[in-house]
């Protein structure tokens, strides 16, 4: 019986699993999180209001298939470790409490793995965004969906993207004020994204309909063309600085205006969690502005027994993820791409992709963004590298700039910095890097006594 | 309901919360001092590491990930 690794229990890994076993496969699931659902399905039963979540029922049936197939589902589980050969894959991942002493070492040996890590929000840097306060979108969501608590009471939202949608909604559910969404794409980029073809849009434009009656209903103005340029104060939030931002998100002298405030939550995209595809030796296309890993139409990338599904092939949203997902895991386990049972996800996912080129083109991040910093604004939060010292070492390759300036080299190994990190250096004249900070030997945080237990008891390989 | 204690003082949180979640909801917005003036929860999803937090004498914990016990010492972590 075939044996399918799958790496995250999102939309697409759990879509990935269903399918997998419906091609008669055995199923081995690794989430990092306690519960499954990835960042889409984070509402907590016991905590949180359930109008905060969409298609609820949908996670459901999913978690149906895997309870009811042969599934063994590994939650709590850090893959620090995957590589793959001719004779198979291997992960190896900690297991217990997060970032507990006492977690258990898991060493999955699969046929074939399908990879779903997803995606984390991608927050440009702000003077000012290292204040206790302000948070990516993405927090203001979790905190709201899965604890039930409001990050401010007088929350500013700024980003771009339909995202900031959902989270000023979920701001107001759980007590917040919201102040106001900013969204950085002015009206003729938005129209461009989202006006051709609006029969491509079924299901999504009720979705954003029911988003644009909640900002109403909770009188949450949405400003096109503007952004938080500056956040404001000493300990912690007090106020933002707004600006309006031309075409290419550049602040317009001028139009400057201080707003109160002790929260912000700032979301200008998503970045794919790429390294577990690295580590695995998949092809990877693209830039700083946009880094995915290459699939064919059968999700397959450029290594043998290892699939991709969901964020990581490129940023579409959840429906992307689940038929994405249910390709993969079909062909993973063996199962044929003509199969009638594919139709449905093959068919939705040559929409999801129609919306990921939609979505960039009305929301993709545009490179004046960078006119908003100071010489001295923090660019990698771990370091407090400032953007300074990226720029005057943009002419060295990264690896040297890195070691120089440390950014990207703190806890959070670049994840957070990276992609602006390397916008500043191409923007300096730098290097372009084809892969930049993405690539991570050690895949998640793994305490130094968990690997030398490890090496005491592995036979050697 | 659930007790922990966050530098000795006593926090009390929802059954269920991330110790993240029990601190935002306590109205606390700092917990970690950084190199560059306290931080608390920015990414809230275990990427970032700016919410760290020392969990019953074990550091480097993600508050944000972390579930919280009834009981648990939390306490500050100082990067100097």
């Amino acid at each position: 019986m075939t044996h399918v690794a799958i790496l995250g229990g999102g939309p697409a890994g759990l879509a990935a699993a269903q399918g997998a076993l419906a091609a008669g496969a055995r199923v081995s699931l690794l989430d990092e999180g306690d519960r499954l659902g990835g960042q889409f399905w984070r509402h907590h039963e016991r905590l949180t209001d359930p109008r905060l979540q969409h298609a609820w029922h949908r996670f459901g049936r999913l978690r149906g298939a895997l309870a009811d197939g042969d599934a063994q589902v590994h939650v709590g589980a850090s893959v620090w470790w995957a590589e793959a050969s001719a004779d198979g894959v291997r992960l190896r991942a900690t297991v217990g409490d997060a970032d507990g002493d006492g977690r258990t070492g898991l060493e999955v040996d699969a046929d074939a793995v399908v990879v779903a890590t997803g995606a984390h929000d991608l927050a440009l840097p702000v003077p000012g965004w290292t204040l206790p306060g302000v948070t990516t979108a993405g927090a203001a969501q979790a905190l709201a969906k899965r604890d039930g608590v409001a990050v401010g009471r007088r929350t500013v939202v700024s980003g771009s993207g339909p995202f900031l949608l959902p989270v000023a909604h979920s701001l107001a559910l759980v007590g917040s004020e919201v102040v106001a969404v900013h969204e950085a794409s002015r009206l003729p980029a938005l129209a461009r994204g989202w006006l051709p073809r609006p029969w491509e849009l079924a299901g999504k434009a009720e979705e954003f309909l029911e988003y644009a009656g909640g900002l109403m209903r909770h009188r949450i103005p949405y400003r096109t063309g503007s952004a938080v340029v500056r956040v404001l104060g000493t300990d912690r939030v007090e106020g933002v600085v707004v600006a309006a931002v031309d075409a290419d998100w550049r602040p317009i002298p001028g139009t400057e205006r201080e707003v109160a405030c002790d929260a912000v939550a700032l979301g200008h995209g998503f970045t794919p969690r790429l390294e577990a595809a690295l580590a695995l030796g998949c092809a990877i296309d693209g830039d700083h502005r946009g880094r995915f890993v290459v699939v064919d139409d059968t999700q397959r990338t450029s290594v043998a027994r290892v699939f991709a599904a969901g964020e990581l092939t490129g940023i579409a949203g959840a429906d992307a993820a689940l038929a994405e997902g249910a390709v993969a895991g079909f062909l993973a386990a063996g199962g044929a791409f003509d199969d009638p049972r594919l139709r449905g996800p093959v068919a939705a996912r040559s929409r999801t992709r129609a919306f990921a080129r939609r979505l960039e083109r009305a929301h993709g991040i545009r490179p004046g963004w960078t006119a908003w910093l100071d010489d001295d604004t923090i660019v990698c939060r771990c370091e407090a590298v400032a953007r300074r010292a990226i720029v005057e070492r943009a002419d060295v390759p990264l690896r040297a700039m890195r070691l120089a300036t440390r950014a990207g080299l703190g806890p959070c190994q670049g994840r957070t910095c990276g992609r602006t990190v390397e916008a500043i250096v191409a923007e300096a004249g730098g290097a372009a890097a084809s892969v930049g900070f993405d690539r991570r030997p050690v895949l998640a945080p793994v305490r130094i006594g968990e690997v030398a237990a490890l090496a005491e008891t592995d036979p050697p390989t | 309901m659930i007790r922990i204690t966050v530098d000795g003082e006593p926090v009390q949180g929802r059954d269920g919360q991330t110790i993240a979640g029990v601190l935002v909801g306590a109205g606390r917005t700092a917990w970690r001092t950084s190199q560059t003036g306290d931080r608390g929860v920015f990414c809230g999803i275990g990427v970032c590491h700016d919410c760290l937090v020392t969990v019953n004498g074990v550091e480097g914990v993600r508050a944000c990930r972390r579930e919280a016990a009834d009981g648990d010492r939390v306490e500050r972590e100082v990067r100097a």
